[in-house]
């Protein structure tokens, strides 16, 4: 049996995050912002099938970048936690925070573990159950690093430069045609074309609205919104 | 990958059920309950009796129960809801034993609403409705110790375009009518009444006086059936179910519409 080759940990774990990197870079990126009645999700993903943000829970929704088939599998994973979770307790105890958490072990481990690393990034959103409460936005990454973010987040391909944009043209209070301009235009920052109601997935989470407050905004809606008055 | 490992994907295709996903995660949260004898003191206790029905109108269909729960010859509750929001386009009114009633009713919203999240889209009508009868049937052992389960299911098809109601019965089997149907202790005496009163494409104020008219012929015929309570102000729970959602009767409307109707009794009597 030939000795399998030494290869240092360090030098492992950077490869694996190279590798991850890599892939997340290739795709498209996704934004989430704040504003006045909740928080909105923009990714840019041309098909209308295959969607990148979901409904996971009453208040909770998810975002993923990378490979369809690993985060799609982490999106499953997430509805499952929630409903059974709140099915054996109430609906009240699912919370973003536990379900990110678990992300963020599933992640570590398997970027530890296996030999392939998962090639995504997610974020999972709540929204604040009243005005004035904080929503929370939670990033977690390929190798399970979590870190919770404010008003804004970023991530995908071009996540740097959208972060910087979105760090100088942000304010808070925005309505929510401001903030999907302000989104679409965060996503244009890196590319010369610009993007239309028909290269968008758009959602928010709607504190205005009962118990699921998950919501498409479908490309009609969507065409209006994005040309109305800035 | 094995062969039996990718061809795994395909064979499991209940993997957008929440009840599958009990069953193999938690069988403990399943509904199941242990051995008794229908003579046992516990199982004849359990709440039950009811009048629970589903009229089909112009728009939809409409829903509505008394309030009352009955233990024995007792009244359990006065306010009990019986008619469940299961999604946003469908309703089901639980007749039977009260817990194992609503704990189904439970599962059942959360299987519609996880089987949505995971697919991307909500189950056809058809498909809501066998899922409803699969659950009954699993609950056939509980039922011939007592715990009887048989709701009514309602809902608007979307494809067709048309409100429909199922009924069931204790083994599971799906039966669908055509233009009302009422179930419970007080379920004959309702049917018998809506018998006289239905009429084809009748507005949402026509099905609402029938659907009342049912329910207090009902009470006064059920012992298992609450009227109208006009000193506590307790009303039937009344549903709509139409191409725009699962809406409710405000109970100001009911009130006045069960007034109404008693005054007119009171005047023929």
């Amino acid at each position: 049996m030939p000795l399998p080759y030494y290869v240092s940990p360090e030098q492992m774990m950077k490869d694996k995050a190279e590798y991850a990197r890599k892939g997340i870079a290739r795709g498209k990126s996704i934004v989430a912002l704040e504003y006045l009645d909740g928080v909105l999700l923009v990714a840019e993903n041309p098909s209308t099938l295959l969607h990148k943000i979901s409904e996971i829970y009453d208040r909770i929704a998810f975002a993923g970048v990378g490979k369809y088939n690993e985060f799609e599998n982490l999106r499953v994973a997430g509805v499952r936690h929630a409903d059974l979770k709140g099915y054996s307790y109430s609906r009240g105890d699912v919370t973003g925070k536990a379900l990110a958490n678990a992300y963020s072990q599933a992640l570590g481990n398997i970027f530890t573990q296996d030999i392939k690393p998962f090639e995504v990034e997610v974020l999972v959103v709540e929204v604040a159950e009243a005005n004035g409460a904080k929503n929370e936005i939670f990033h977690i990454l390929y190798d399970g690093t979590i870190e919770d973010e404010h008003n804004y987040a970023a991530m995908g391909g071009q996540a740097d430069e959208i972060r910087r944009f979105l760090k100088d043209n942000y304010r808070e209070g925005l309505s929510l045609q401001e903030a999907l301009q302000l989104g679409a235009r965060a996503l244009m920052v890196t590319q010369n074309k610009a993007l239309t109601e028909r290269d968008l997935e758009v959602a928010v989470l709607d504190r205005a609205k009962e118990r699921r407050r998950f919501r498409r905004i479908p490309p009609e809606a969507l065409g209006q919104l994005l040309e109305g008055p800035k | 990958m094995t062969d039996e490992q990718w061809q795994a994907v395909f064979a499991n295709y209940s993997s957008a059920s929440f009840g599958e996903l009990l069953r193999a995660t938690s069988p403990h949260l399943l509904p199941a309950l242990g051995a008794s004898s229908p003579e046992d003191p516990l199982v004849s206790a359990a709440p039950h009796g009811t009048t629970v029905l589903a009229v089909r109108y112009r728009d939809g269909v409409l829903m509505a129960g008394d309030r009352q729960a009955t233990e024995g010859f007792q009244v359990a509750h006065r306010t009990i809801d019986k008619i469940y929001k299961a999604d946003d386009l469908s309703g089901i009114g639980i007749a039977g034993a009260a817990g194992p009633s609503m704990e189904m009713a439970r599962l059942f919203q959360t299987e519609l609403e996880h089987y949505e999240k995971v697919e991307g889209e909500g189950l056809s009508l058809e498909g809501k409705a066998n899922r409803l009868a699969q659950m009954i049937r699993m609950n056939l052992p509980a039922a011939m110790q007592g715990l009887i389960v048989i709701p009514i299911f309602a809902g608007f098809d979307d494809k067709a375009g048309v409100g429909r109601i199922f009924k069931y019965d204790i083994t599971g089997g799906r039966y669908e009518e055509a233009e009302y149907f009422a179930q419970g202790s007080g379920g004959k005496d309702a049917r018998d009444s809506l018998k006289k009163r239905y009429r084809k494409d009748m507005n949402k104020e026509e099905a609402l006086r029938a659907t009342l008219e049912a329910l207090l012929d009902a009470a006064e015929e059920d012992i298992g059936t609450g009227g109208p309570d006009l000193v506590r102000g307790i009303f039937p729970t009344v549903k709509t179910i139409t191409r725009s959602g699962f809406g409710e009767v405000p109970d100001d409307e009911v009130r006045a519409a069960c007034e109404a109707l008693l005054a007119e009794r009171k005047g023929r009597l």
